[in-house]
């Protein structure tokens, strides 16, 4: 299980593995948004909490199509699903790899992409919480969803279209959390909630997506 | 004689063509009447005046919204369970009747919105949800042209249809969570004193069974359609082999 995630987490940082893609994309939103809306900053302090959420989903789904496209296509897939190690495994440790690499970053980035687009200072460690919790859940969930595209080409836009539904609770408790915990109202509720998907999509998804990726290997 | 009997498509085939024209029949029957009785034969609200009378068709198109998702949900469990082909295809029937009863159910409460709430969309959660629910069939049924092999596309679309269920409720209680609503509770609550009126709920218990009926013959016609046009691809094949 540490091979497949480190053979994962290498293959996605060298050359050509798209590493800080997603993280350059989440720049782009924070900062195409107030050029789009206008400077002011109680607007923008105001719908921030949502926009980082959206370009957090986005800035996720650009690379979900990475995560079993190239092994599909070169065979190690096959190899995978004959190695000693149940398919479950093998699926939550690349969900594990894919947070590492988009996920991961975006939190530590989001601060700063706060300060961008004027989030007020109470909601910043907010912000980063429930980025933090609610991140490996988009990356579960995407897992799912690329595994369910697999052998379809240019399945890109299927997966947005698949993916994009489930996606919705974890958006709403997320951005929920940080426009409360922004206002200074009590967010406990929402960011329990967002730990709830992500415990409940991190436990139980693998399974659903080692059976699409078992029934596209058949 | 038990159900799985009907997991034999032959079997299949044979009690739907018998039964098919007579629901066809009798949906279009209860739901002239359901209509006819609904917009004609009822007093306009004291409110609402004539527009009320959307309700006959919104709230049966949005139960039904609903149900479809359910009976896709069954079905796709017996798929996964039992490898019953009949099965798998009556979910992937159901798939378009459910989105076109959702947009109905949207489209009306749009129209009936606009006079009543001023606003022909409004981010409620009931409203919210439905819209959801919404891209959750249309990528289903996307998933299902996608897939070119009929087995692992059945497959593939029960598991999305799995998790997309669960995803779906939760995401319900989410925009409960996140808004709260214009839209009004229940309609077709028992409480004495939200209940409505006699004089509009049976012309809605009526339509409602109407478009229940609708939906069955819907189903069964588009079911018998897919496993025809599986018998004709399984046709060409052998004929192409000889």
């Amino acid at each position: 299980m540490r091979a497949v995630l480190m053979r994962d987490l290498a293959l996605a940082v060298r050359a050509g593995g798209g590493f800080g893609l997603a993280l350059a994309f989440f720049l782009m939103v924070a900062v195409l948004v107030p050029l789009g809306v206008g400077p002011e900053g109680a607007t923008l302090g105001r719908i921030a909490p949502g926009i980082l959420w959206v370009g957090a989903l986005l800035a996720c789904l650009l690379s979900l199509d990475r995560i079993f496209a190239l092994d599909w296509e070169d065979g190690s897939l096959d190899l995978l699903a004959t190695a000693p190690i149940p398919m479950e495994a093998v699926v939550a440790m690349k969900s594990l790899a894919h947070w590492m690499v988009t996920g991961l970053p975006l939190v530590l980035l989001a601060p700063v992409l706060g300060v961008l687009l004027s989030l007020p200072p109470a909601g910043q460690p907010w912000l980063v919480l429930a980025l933090a919790v609610g991140t490996p859940a988009l990356s579960v969930i995407g897992t799912f969803g690329a595994a369910l595209t697999v052998g379809i080409r240019r399945g890109g836009l299927l997966l947005s279209l698949i993916v994009l539904p489930l996606y919705v609770p974890t958006l709403v408790f997320g951005a929920e959390a940080v426009a409360r915990g922004a206002a200074g109202q009590a967010n406990a509720t929402p960011l329990l909630l967002l730990a709830g998907i992500t415990a409940g999509a991190a436990g139980l998804l693998p399974f659903a997506t080692a059976a699409a990726i078992r029934v596209n290997l058949r | 004689m038990s159900l799985w009997e009907y997991a034999n498509p032959t079997k299949f085939m044979q009690t739907s063509g018998a039964v098919l024209p007579w629901v066809s029949w009798l949906a279009a029957a209860v739901l002239a009447a359901a209509l006819v009785w609904g917009f004609f034969l009822t007093p306009d609200d004291f409110r609402q005046g004539a527009t009320v009378k959307i309700v006959f068709i919104h709230v049966p198109a949005a139960m039904m919204a609903i149900n479809a998702w359910i009976m896709m949900l069954v079905t796709s469990l017996v798929w996964l369970v039992r490898r019953h082909h009949v099965s798998a295809l009556a979910a992937k029937a159901a798939a378009p009747v459910g989105v076109t009863m959702t947009l109905v159910a949207l489209v009306t409460g749009a129209v009936w919105g606009q006079p009543m709430w001023g606003t022909w969309w409004a981010w409620d959660p009931r409203l919210t949800s439905f819209l959801i629910l919404f891209l959750f069939y249309l990528g289903y049924i996307a998933l299902w042209e996608a897939v070119e092999d009929p087995d692992t596309a059945a497959d593939l679309t029960s598991v999305l249809c799995l998790v997309g269920s669960v995803f779906a409720v939760l995401s319900r209680y989410a925009v409960n969570f996140w808004n709260q609503g214009l839209h009004q509770g229940a309609s077709l609550s028992v409480a004495p004193g939200e209940r409505m009126n006699e004089a509009f709920r049976h012309p809605l218990y009526l339509a409602m069974a109407g478009f229940v009926l609708l939906f069955l013959a819907l189903v069964l016609a588009r079911t018998r359609t897919e496993i025809r046009a599986r018998r004709l691809k399984a046709l060409i094949a052998r004929e192409r082999m000889g």
